[in-house]
């Protein structure tokens, strides 16, 4: 066996995979905070006693979590361009992943909402609150909440998951690598260095979601019970 | 908005006429008669299942009704044009599992009702909220959450937070049930100031001493229908075996 390494020359290129880590970053943060909008209205429509809304998110999100990431990446890449909408890269990327994570979302948080005690709607309602008031105070936030662990795991595997944009050329952190190491002959380097920087992405997500949850559950903080 | 919000002081807060409920096959209310007067306390005692607490939930609307009447503070609450949040805001409820908002504070759970239902503004709210915190004896727990309460006081911050809407009657749907007597006793002496203070109230209890205690009427439900109704002093001479197979199993 004979193992030689050489960084030197993927590592002269820090520049490059800064872009593409910042990139990656960005659409994390944009597919996060829409997936995290669709996925409260998905649960909430699942819900509904309307028949047909309940049917609608259903079949979205049994569509997308019986089909490859890579597939609706491609199906929302050529999808608008053959209606003759074009769209740069990265926003297909961003448009495919929303709709990816908010599906998975979805489920998530109706989990949560279904485990709020009839109880405590019951409580709401006696007290004379609004469906919307019952939702946003006494529904939506203790099932974030409870769901919260769950929450910050699917948004960091979304996060390593949009490597496969590379795929339609979105400049993020693994289309760089694939350049990179297309040009300096040196796979296995890019490669360990990539998957190093993902780490850190990692870490860099779950240390915001951690801050994140300090600020939005405050009673966690108060009773030194954290998420 | 609402029409006949006050009706006139003598006419009953609270009326239930024939009033029949099913779940399904099974028969909860068999033809419920009973009245409540303004500042009158009621208890409903019967065994379980006896549809007390059905009888209890139907005034708030909680559950519909197959036929009958029942009128509470002017509200036809059986007419499918009922207006449920006015309805709602004249009648408090306080349920056996306390049902407090976990990841409020104290005062936030007090205050989100007023605020947000009655428009009243976060200062006058907060003031408010120290009233009847102080009315339940709770005033240094306002910025406690409910989990750091015992079950008492968090059962006593539930009547607090229905004191908050200032409601015209009150519902107690087994209250004390899920607490410890000495518990009981802190719960049950908050109630009885409340009836002190002229509150309209109606309670399912299974206190029979404290029915005795406080109660102006005691109706004794039977297989969904009011089985025997009248002053406290039924409860110590019933006028059917099935009272006093009751009392004095409960007794």
């Amino acid at each position: 066996m004979n193992l030689n390494l050489d960084f030197a020359a993927i590592l002269e290129r820090w520049p490059v995979f800064l872009d593409g880590a910042l990139l990656t970053l960005e659409l994390a943060f944009i597919a996060t905070v829409l997936g995290a909008l669709i996925g409260a209205l998905g649960a909430i429509g699942r819900r509904s006693s309307h028949p047909l809304i309940a049917r609608i998110c259903g079949i979205y999100v049994e569509s997308i979590r019986n089909t490859p990431l890579l597939v609706q990446i491609f199906l929302v890449y050529f999808g608008l361009a053959s209606l003759g909408m074009k769209f740069s890269a990265f926003t297909v990327a961003a448009a495919a992943l929303t709709i990816n994570v908010g599906a998975y979302t979805t489920e998530i948080m109706r989990a949560g909402f279904d485990s709020i005690p009839r109880g405590q709607i019951e409580a709401a309602e006696g007290l004379a609150l609004s469906r919307p008031q019952i939702y946003w105070h006494v529904v939506l936030w203790p099932a974030i909440e409870k769901v919260y662990p769950a929450l910050t795991s699917q948004f960091v595997l979304l996060m390593l998951a949009s490597s496969v944009t590379s795929q339609i050329s979105a400049e993020e952190l693994t289309a760089v690598a694939n350049y990179v190491q297309s040009d300096t002959y040196r796979a296995f380097e890019t490669y360990i260095l990539v998957a190093i920087a993902y780490v850190f992405l990692s870490l860099i997500m779950r240390a915001g979601f951690w801050l994140l949850g300090l600020v939005l559950f405050p009673r966690r903080r108060r009773l030194g019970t954290p998420l | 908005m609402r029409k006949i919000s006050n009706p006139p002081t003598n006419s009953p807060v609270v009326s239930l006429k024939d009033v029949h409920k099913s779940f399904d096959k099974l028969k909860v209310l068999d033809g419920v008669d009973f009245e409540v007067d303004r500042g009158e306390v009621l208890a409903i005692i019967g065994r379980s299942g006896s549809g007390k607490s059905t009888a209890l939930r139907c005034i708030d609307r909680f559950e519909t009704i197959d036929s009958g009447e029942i009128v509470v503070c002017g509200h036809r609450v059986n007419d499918p044009k009922l207006n449920l949040r006015a309805l709602r805001q004249d009648v408090g409820i306080v349920f056996q599992s306390y049902n407090l908002f976990p990841h409020l504070t104290i005062e936030e759970n007090i205050i989100l009702a007023p605020c947000s239902v009655k428009r009243v503004g976060k200062a006058q709210a907060k003031e408010q909220a120290q009233q009847v915190l102080a009315q339940v004896g709770l005033e240094d727990k306002l910025h406690q959450y409910p989990e750091q309460l015992s079950g008492g006081q968090q059962q006593r911050a539930a009547i607090a937070r229905s004191l908050a809407m200032q409601p015209k009657v009150m519902l107690f749907d087994e209250v004390t049930s899920a607490l410890d007597p000495e518990l009981t006793g802190e719960v049950l002496k908050v109630i009885e100031a409340l009836a002190a203070n002229g509150m309209t109230m109606v309670m399912v209890t299974h206190e029979m001493g404290f029915a005795r205690g406080i109660a102006d009427r005691v109706v004794f439900m039977h297989r969904g229908r009011v089985h025997e109704i009248g002053s406290a002093a039924i409860l110590t001479s019933p006028a059917t075996p099935e009272l006093a197979q009751f009392v004095g199993t409960g007794l």
